[in-house]
């Protein structure tokens, strides 16, 4: 990233503003200004007696000191330690047997394993909600024909892994392709010649493709990181089929959200957000560190 | 005569393993083992996609024989007045002006980081990069907060403002444009004097073409798909788009003593998702090769 930003031949003027300026005053409008107006709200706090007073750190020490959004972070933390290990290798594995030559209709593949991206997050989870269902889904049918009976996908300690299940549906086809269009680029010429030398094929992608496709790793990892903070959309729409699991706390951004929506505490709302903001930025920015150094 | 003939027709010969060698490394031994573990991670991506189709043709009696798709497409836009269509124009409301909106914003400004030096350009950068590690969720009560004072929730804008920021497609056109458009072609025009603007309509927007059409496929994928953000902005249904308005009927079709609707659910969860599996498919071509592109850099 950083070579790019030396620019050569190129006179220094304002002329580029012209071309910048429209997308950083939106940015200002809806990046910028919330985040500045989120952490004034964290250092408040609204009493039904009192009005809306200054209260400095009070809201970072309560939150720090509270169970439900460590029991939020907690299962977040499990997910990003799980599934995203598994999503990664499982891309990481599709886009090296694309990329090798040696399948039949990889075209086919390539298509097929990317096109549960474009499904809205919404109906990927609405529809493996149904599968799910241990009734008159997909579960059901499979336990009505083997006449077994397979455990709840949406039972206590099963429903994160099901939420992970959708969740690597969902994004496995657009990490291969990160991945895959990395591979594409690097050139064959350094193959053959590591073949002339002898060197097998897990050879070959250990010393060649992997450190080549190294920031596209570190690229996904960090969009991986922040999406498993960020959960939310899974399983609230799946909360329907499992109150008493999928919690209004389930995850930290469930729970800035439950606050916010049904509990109008505002100030404690954007307290959570900051404090999973800033532990995203920390690991998204060890992750980048440990990937870049390793060169 | 012969004697010119004799040592190009000998070189061939000298050539010939050579030239086999490489080109069956170029085209590597088909293996089925590889294809069918590859098929695995294939079917486990269809069959939730092959599950909905099939359901989608079964009506709300679950009358297993009879085909059902007619009528299933007939209740899923005339139910409630036909609010489904209404959520649909929303949709494409949405994903025009917002999805087509951040692609001129990004092209703009990734082909201005890419092209020109100006002051500032590594504080935008710096923030830019920045901001993008901020979850989206932090931002969305303070957002719906500052919206709500503006009078802008409950309003079509408050969903197309924020999707008119795409990092992802500033960073896709700012890599594209820095490989697609040559600055000989850009120092050229400028000592035409073609001004800045005329320059990069006439000459680089044709370059960036397969970045363009890969930067608007990906937003329209998020303007689409896009939940939270018209979930906390958006009350009236009137507004919904279709992932608001699908997820309504589910609950709707969940809560006991009301009439459940899931035959429409699943229906409506196949007509949202068909127009952007049909685009991905038709226009592979380009953005695949926008993407591969856009990867160099990296």
């Amino acid at each position: 990233m950083a070579d790019t930003l030396v620019v050569s031949r190129k006179r220094r003027s304002w002329a580029g503003w012209k071309f910048v300026g429209p997308f950083m005053a939106v940015f200002a409008l809806v990046f910028l200004a919330p985040i500045g107006y989120s952490i004034y709200l964290s250092l408040y706090r609204n009493r039904l007696i009192g009005g809306n007073s200054f209260v400095g750190l009070d809201n970072y020490t309560q939150a720090l000191q509270d169970a439900q959004f460590w029991a939020g972070f907690g299962r977040v933390a499990l997910f990003l330690v799980v599934q995203v290990p598994i999503m990664l290798i499982l891309a990481l594995l599709v886009a090296l047997a694309i990329d090798s030559g040696r399948l039949y209709g990889k075209a086919f593949f390539r298509v097929t394993i990317f096109l549960p991206y474009a499904v809205p997050a919404v109906v990927a989870t609405l529809m493996w909600g149904f599968m799910y269902g241990p009734q008159f889904g997909l579960v059901g049918n499979i336990n009505d024909a083997l006449n077994i009976t397979l455990p709840d996908p949406l039972g206590g300690s099963l429903a994160l892994a099901s939420i992970g299940n959708i969740v690597t549906w969902e994004f496995v086809g657009y990490n291969m392709l990160i991945f895959y269009s990395a591979l594409r680029v690097v050139p064959g010429s350094l193959y053959e010649s590591a073949e002339i030398d002898g060197a097998g094929q897990f050879r070959i992608i250990r010393a060649i493709k992997l450190p080549a496709i190294r920031g596209a790793l570190v690229i996904a990892t960090i969009f991986s990181v922040i999406g498993s903070f960020q959960l939310f959309n899974e399983p609230a729409i799946l909360r329907p089929l499992a109150k008493n699991v999928l919690t209004t706390g389930y995850t930290p951004n469930m729970y800035a959200y439950q606050l916010s929506f049904s509990g109008q505490q505002y100030n404690y709302a954007a307290t959570v957000a900051i404090i999973m903001g800033l532990i995203t930025m920390v690991i998204a920015y060890v992750v980048q560190l440990r990937g870049t150094r390793e060169n | 005569m012969t004697t010119t003939v004799q040592p190009s027709a000998a070189a061939p010969t000298g050539a010939a393993p050579r030239a086999r060698i490489r080109q069956d490394r170029r085209a590597p031994r088909r293996s089925i083992v590889l294809t069918l573990l590859t098929g695995v991670v294939a079917i486990y991506s269809l069959v939730p996609l092959v599950w909905l189709v099939i359901n989608a043709t079964k009506t709300q009696e679950g009358l297993l024989s009879s085909f059902g798709l007619w009528s299933n497409l007939r209740q899923t836009f005339t139910y409630d007045d036909g609010v489904f269509l209404r959520w649909l124009g929303n949709t494409v409301l949405y994903v025009v002006v917002g999805a087509g909106g951040a692609t001129l914003l990004s092209t703009l400004a990734g082909y201005g980081l890419a092209k020109f030096d100006f002051p500032g350009r590594r504080a935008v950068f710096a923030v830019v990069i920045g901001a993008v590690a901020v979850p989206g969720t932090a931002l969305a009560v303070p957002t719906f907060l500052m919206f709500s004072r503006m009078g802008l929730t409950n309003t079509p804008w408050s969903v197309i403002i924020p999707s008119l920021i795409s990092p992802f497609g500033l960073y896709l056109m700012w890599t594209f444009s820095s490989q697609a458009v040559p600055d000989e072609m850009l120092e050229a025009a400028r000592v035409d004097g073609a001004g800045e603007f005329r320059t990069f309509f006439r000459i680089s927007v044709p370059l960036l073409g397969p970045g363009i059409v890969t930067a608007l496929l990906f937003n329209m994928v998020v303007t689409w798909n896009n939940y939270f953000l018209p979930l906390i902005m958006l009350k009236d249904p009137d507004w919904y788009p279709l992932t608001i308005g699908l997820n309504a009927w589910n609950e709707q079709a969940q809560t006991a003593g009301s009439e459940a609707v899931f035959n429409l659910v699943i229906t409506g969860s196949l007509l949202t998702i068909l127009p952007l599996l049909a685009a991905f498919l038709l226009l592979q071509r380009y953005w695949q090769s926008g993407l591969a592109a856009g990867s160099v850099k990296e």
